[in-house]
């Protein structure tokens, strides 16, 4: 788009180049932030929110938190109130489901069978949790993605049950601390040595893996999860799957369990797009304005934008690039051209600890304690790689830490402070 | 403009104090969302609106 000369110019050519029709395809974070961003962007559109959840748009980080450990009841997880919705303006389809795209006429189906059409079409969907092969319909075996997973769990974390976790990521350490903190007997599995080895390096998941074990956490590190034992069901009834019994490690040991959850990662949400021509590869594939064809963007943990300045393509699951993100597109939506580059940045609570994390941790990188003190668990730790800053990490500091990103931002080129 | 925050589902992002130092602070010791004033200026509203859209926790709300 070129620029006027004059104010009035640039209003006018503004209101010329935005699309008449929005359709946001997955009703959670990322959508509802879209819609919101193109809202306080001035955009006067139609706007529709296809989603597949009956619920109207909820916040998934308190699911393995407060909602799971019933602190909360589900309804504070809701994200807007019914009056800050009804404001966006916004139509809501909401229990339908994309089945496919069509992006030549930018077409939605669905599977009720609605088809819906609009000038420019964004791609919200998420991602799926990744499941145990020959798990599927074992009663005592959960996975936690949405609101009903969580229920779900909840209802079964009685304080008598034995809980194996699979997975020693964010999320699967997070549930072992949120049950253990119910009182169950948990024990959290993995190939890895320590919690969230990969994401926080060797020494703050050795770190992790103190307070787990410290809080009664049981921890069966090192060995693969071959897949789960169970009781034989009975067909035609409820049981007819029959329930889990244990988790088998790779070398054939059983970790006994009433209740199992898989925390193995996920999949992007793209299954409805395989027919639609767009670019997939482990997401939605995009170019640096999260642009995925002409007219059609994605946002959030379903999108595989190229990132200018780490000079690759890169896909995040946090909290924050749904938000970020949402902007950035919004923004292309109405004619701005500028690159998403954000520095990424996730936290997470377990037990009494809160972990936040600005910038990436590569293996190998080294880490220097730059304020507190590690055995306190009270500090935050500057990570450098090939002789740059490439992440911060505080552990019950997050002020102290936020004022170190700063850190990482400079390692950045100044045009990476933009979100 | 009033702004209204909810502390207990403050996760200690800090995304606010970034769209709006004069209206949002952090505490030292545990980074809880603190709020310098309840009624901020008009010529603040804008970073407040951004920071109510960038709390990744939805702990910040405005009323009239
Ligand atoms: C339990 C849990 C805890 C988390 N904790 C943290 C944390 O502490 N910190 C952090 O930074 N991040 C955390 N995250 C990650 C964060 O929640 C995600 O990054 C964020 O939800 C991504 O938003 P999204 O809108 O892109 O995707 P999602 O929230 O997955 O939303 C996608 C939506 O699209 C819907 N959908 C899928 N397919 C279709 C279709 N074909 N048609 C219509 N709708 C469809 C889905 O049902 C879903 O409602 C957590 C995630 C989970 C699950
Ligand atoms: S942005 Fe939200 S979560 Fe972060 S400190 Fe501010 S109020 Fe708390």
């Amino acid at each position: 788009m070129s620029v006027g000369n004059d104010g009035t110019d640039r209003v006018a050519e503004a209101s010329a180049t935005a699309p008449g029709r929005v359709l946001v395809v997955g009703a959670s974070a990322a959508g509802l932030a879209t819609v919101e961003a193109l809202r306080r962007k001035g955009y006067e559109g139609a706007i529709t929110v296809l989603g597949d959840e009956p619920h109207a748009p909820y916040d998934r980080p308190p699911l393995s938190k407060q909602v799971l450990s019933g602190a909360w009841e589900p309804g504070r997880a809701a994200l807007r109130t019914a009056a800050a919705l009804t404001a966006l303006d916004a139509a809501f389809v909401l229990g339908d489901a994309a089945v496919g795209l069509d992006t030549a006429t930018r077409t939605v189906r669905t599977r009720a069978g609605r088809e819906l059409t609009a000038d420019a079409v964004v791609i919200a969907t998420g991602v799926r949790p990744r499941t145990l092969p020959g798990s599927a319909g074992l009663w005592g075996v959960h996975v936690l993605r949405s609101l009903d997973d969580a229920l779900a769990l909840r209802a079964a974390l009685v304080p008598t049950a034995r809980l194996v976790v699979v997975g020693e990521g964010v999320l699967g350490s997070e549930i072992a601390a949120t049950a253990r903190t119910l009182g169950l007997d948990v024990t959290l599995a993995g190939p890895l040595d320590a919690p969230m080895a990969l994401q926080v390096g060797p020494v703050v998941s050795a770190a992790l893996a103190g307070l787990h074990r410290e809080n009664g956490v049981r921890l069966r590190f090192g060995a693969g999860v071959a897949g789960v034992t169970g009781t034989a069901g009975v067909a035609g009834t409820a049981g007819e799957h029959g329930r889990v019994t244990g988790v088998r490690l790779a070398g054939g040991e059983v970790l006994p369990a009433d209740v199992v959850v898989v925390a193995i990662g996920a999949v992007p949400a793209t299954e409805w797009l395989a027919d639609s021509g767009l670019g997939l590869d482990n997401g939605v594939v995009c170019d640096s304005r999260c642009r995925a064809a002409d007219g059609i963007y994605a946002v959030g943990d379903v999108a595989r934008f190229h990132h200018e300045h780490l000079g690759r393509a890169v896909r995040l699951e946090n909290r924050t690039n749904a938000t970020e993100q949402a902007a950035a597109v919004a923004g292309t939506i109405l004619g701005e051209d500028r690159p998403y580059v954000p520095v990424p940045y996730f936290w997470t609570d377990q037990f009494d600890a809160k972990l936040q994390i600005h910038g990436v941790i590569p293996a190998g990188a080294e880490i220097e304690v730059v304020e507190g003190d590690l055995a306190a668990r009270r500090f935050v730790a500057r990570f450098t790689h090939a002789g740059a800053v490439t992440g911060v990490l505080g552990w019950n500091m997050p002020k102290q830490t936020r004022l170190r990103r700063q850190d990482v931002v400079d390692a950045f080129p100044v045009t990476a402070l933009a979100h | 403009m009033k702004v209204v925050i909810e502390e207990d589902k403050c996760c200690a992002a800090g995304q606010c104090v970034a769209a709006a130092p004069d209206v949002f602070d952090q505490r030292d010791d545990d980074g809880i969302v603190v709020l310098l004033t309840v009624h901020p200026p008009d010529d603040l509203a804008e970073g407040v609106r951004d920071a109510v859209a960038m709390c990744p926790a939805v702990a910040i709300r405005v009323e009239q």
